[in-house]
């Protein structure tokens, strides 16, 4: 039977929540209740559109026990939940849930510091590539091309972050990439990243229809699109040595185009697919040496 | 019970992990800790501390180290962090936090002043920053002080009635670093002074948001619920020195603390270490036949307002001592306690020993001679004690 058709135990994101339909970050956190399963979570959420889900106190649309921290704090925070955990001998897992402004960013150096020490936490990034909550701002997540509320006529110049090899020089046990258009990779990855112990972070690219200017119906599509193209690579990070791919892209520039034209904030800026197509194949040529330095 | 020689910041690790230690039968203890000097060695000392059911977590900056104590908070545990200046600024955000969250968490800042331009020394303006934070703040004069209000302060905050943070605050150098011969309780004293922690409100199995999205109507309610709580700290305080002369054979000063007010005509307003001098300078002005007294703010927040109305009553001349300035306005307790004094008494303020300036007696000198001269109050004068 296919984990997809397995009802979730509890729900993490119950319904009534007020994220914009289409959001990434409901998928995810759909795919994180099934994943969970009959395990004890506790949920660290940083100021992001995830907090403000949360709803009005003393209601919370959350279904598992989470403490809001300030928008750096979300490591710190969950690096002091789960040492109390293991004190007290509790078997609790502890789920960071953090957009790509609360880590690639202001959160940069918290998260840095907990996965240096290696704290037993799991630290999710679900990355709209923009600050979603604030109106769509630029952050080191957005991509090349991409227009924002704030970024320059003709979109961000800048390349992405690689928050991945970011972590992998953190030599964390665990680093993976989520896509919630795979959704039996998904479940795989959350599972294992909740049953490990040590620092675990997953990338979760989070179609933000808002953001992107995209129809909300086709977040599955756009995530699809970029695992095809090579532009969100799905693969796992042992250690930081061993890689992984999951899914081998077939770096199709028709996926690359459409994925481009499938959302306004690329189409703005005017940038050409084949731009994009020779970063995307810079990338995999310095992963490719990796996997073979790491085998 | 032992006397021992050590500095301030010594015996406030050896207060903290004492009281991190008497938790061990409940949800244990967790301290978030960072290096800044004047508070570096009381991390230092915590680093090495025997924790029978705690940990230390040695974090890449004061936010998180705060961060990392309202996490173990929110789940329960005893929590205690240490800084100074900057580092309180930069941990600023946080120390918000646990305020509004309602979460015991205590700390010991070695007040200092902030910059660049740099400067090392012992200046109140870094705790004062964070007066209106949501805080109890206790200012110490010596390290016994230190040692018992550490203690004291985990009793408070966690009182049913209380449910907030504290901090300790003492001088840097002058108190952080200085030996004195100092009264060290043992474990099991320590034990019995200090019920175990049960957060009412701490996160369990159950689906409960700590820090959700407050409308402005439950702001209102959550703001006027934590004032309420500060109110209950002056009988609350009152019952953590009790019985810590039960148990400990001493009582811990009171929130103020006179001296001399008796018969009193002016009296000399400070806080911290600065008043062992001005008591000094009261003795030695009452041997000239001068009617003057001394009162120490003990207890700056909540602030106790009654209570120095008292002392207050029939007092012509107040001089306020700040090692602190607001710019732009003048001293913060001078702020305090010039709206305190008899209506028609002269509220003089002076600014003095700011960014460790050296106050000694003839600074007091002179301005006690300042206030007993004056028809009327000038604008606060701030003072250049290195001259």
């Amino acid at each position: 039977m296919s984990v997809m058709s397995e009802c979730p135990t509890r729900q993490i994101l119950n319904p009534g929540n007020s994220n914009c339909g289409g959001c990434g970050a409901t998928s995810g956190l759909s795919l994180l209740s099934r994943a969970v399963g009959e395990r004890n979570i506790q949920i660290v959420i940083p100021a992001c559109c995830s907090a403000v889900a949360a709803g009005l106190f003393p209601n919370s649309v959350y279904g598992v026990p989470a403490l809001m921290t300030t928008f750096a704090a979300t490591a710190s925070g969950a690096t002091g939940l789960s040492v109390v955990a293991k004190l007290n001998g509790e078997d609790t897992r502890v789920v960071c849930w953090a957009g790509d402004g609360g880590t690639y960013d202001i959160g940069m150096a918290t998260l840095s510091a907990a996965a240096e020490r290696n704290e037993d936490i799991l630290y999710i990034c679900y990355d709209n590539e923009i600050y979603g909550n604030t109106g769509g701002q630029r952050s080191s997540a957005t991509p090349h091309g991409a227009t924002t509320t704030n970024t320059p006529p003709g979109g961000k110049v800048e390349v992405k972050k690689d928050i991945m090899e970011i972590m992998a020089a953190h030599r964390v046990p665990y680093a993976a990439t989520v896509s919630i258009a795979h959704q039996e990779d998904a479940i795989r990855k959350m599972r294992y990243a909740l049953d490990a112990r040590g620092f675990r972070f997953l990338h979760l690219l989070s179609p933000c229809p808002t953001g992107w200017k995209s129809e909300p119906s086709l977040g599955l599509e756009l995530v699809r699109l970029a695992v095809r193209s090579g532009l969100f690579p799905l693969m796992e990070i042992f250690e930081g040595k061993r890689r992984v791919v999951n899914v081998e892209p077939d770096f199709s520039q028709e996926a690359l185009a459409r994925y481009l034209n499938l959302q306004r904030r690329f189409k703005k800026s005017g940038i050409e697919p084949e731009t994009l197509a020779s970063e995307i194949e810079e990338h995999w040529s310095a992963l490719r040496a990796k996997i073979r330095c790491f085998k | 019970m032992a006397d021992q020689l050590i500095s301030a910041n010594h015996a406030a690790a050896m207060a903290a992990a004492m009281a991190g230690n008497a938790n061990r039968s409940a949800r244990g203890f967790c301290a978030g800790l960072y290096p800044i000097t004047p508070s570096t060695e009381c991390m230092e000392y915590l680093c090495v501390a025997e924790l029978s059911k705690g940990q230390v977590v040695r974090v890449e900056s004061e936010h998180s180290a705060m961060g990392v104590c309202i996490g173990a908070a929110a789940a329960g545990a005893r929590t205690f962090t240490t800084t100074s200046s900057n580092g309180l600024a930069y941990m600023a955000e946080n120390v918000y936090v646990a305020a509004l969250m309602r979460l015991p968490v205590v700390m010991v800042a070695a007040n200092r002043a902030l910059g660049p331009p740099w400067n090392l020394w012992a200046d109140h303006g870094d705790s004062l920053m964070l007066r209106d934070s949501g805080w109890i703040q206790i200012y110490c004069a010596d390290n016994q002080e230190v040692f018992d209000s550490v203690l004291m302060a985990y009793r408070i905050a966690e009182d049913k009635r209380i449910l907030l943070p504290v901090m300790v605050c003492q001088e840097g150098f002058i108190l952080s670093h200085s030996m004195a011969e100092t009264n060290i309780a043992s474990q099991e004293e320590v034990d019995g002074y200090l019920p175990t922690l049960d957060l009412p409100h701490r996160l369990r199995d159950d689906a409960r948001t700590m820090g959700g999205v407050d409308t402005p109507a439950v702001t209102e309610a959550h703001r006027a619920q934590h004032h309420a709580a500060m109110s209950n700290f002056f009988e609350v305080y009152g019952e953590a020195q009790d019985e810590f002369e039960r148990k400990f054979g001493r009582r811990p000063p009171d929130l103020l603390v006179p001296y001399k007010l008796e018969d009193a005509e002016a009296v000399l307003i400070s806080m911290g270490t600065i008043s062992s001098n001005v008591d000094c300078i009261v003795d030695e002005a009452r041997l000239r036949g001068v009617k003057v007294g001394s009162i120490r703010v003990r207890g700056y927040r909540p602030f106790p307002e009654l209570q120095l109305k008292e002392l207050l009553r029939g007092i012509g001349r107040v001089g306020v001592l700040d090692r602190d300035i607001s710019l732009g306005f003048g001293g913060a307790l001078w702020g305090e306690a010039r709206g305190v004094a008899e209506p028609g008494a002269i509220s003089q303020g002076y600014i003095l020993g700011v960014g460790g300036g050296d106050v000694r007696p003839k600074h007091i000198e002179a301005l006690l001679e300042d206030l007993l001269k004056r028809d009327s109050a000038t604008a606060p004068i701030v003072m250049e004690t290195n001259l």
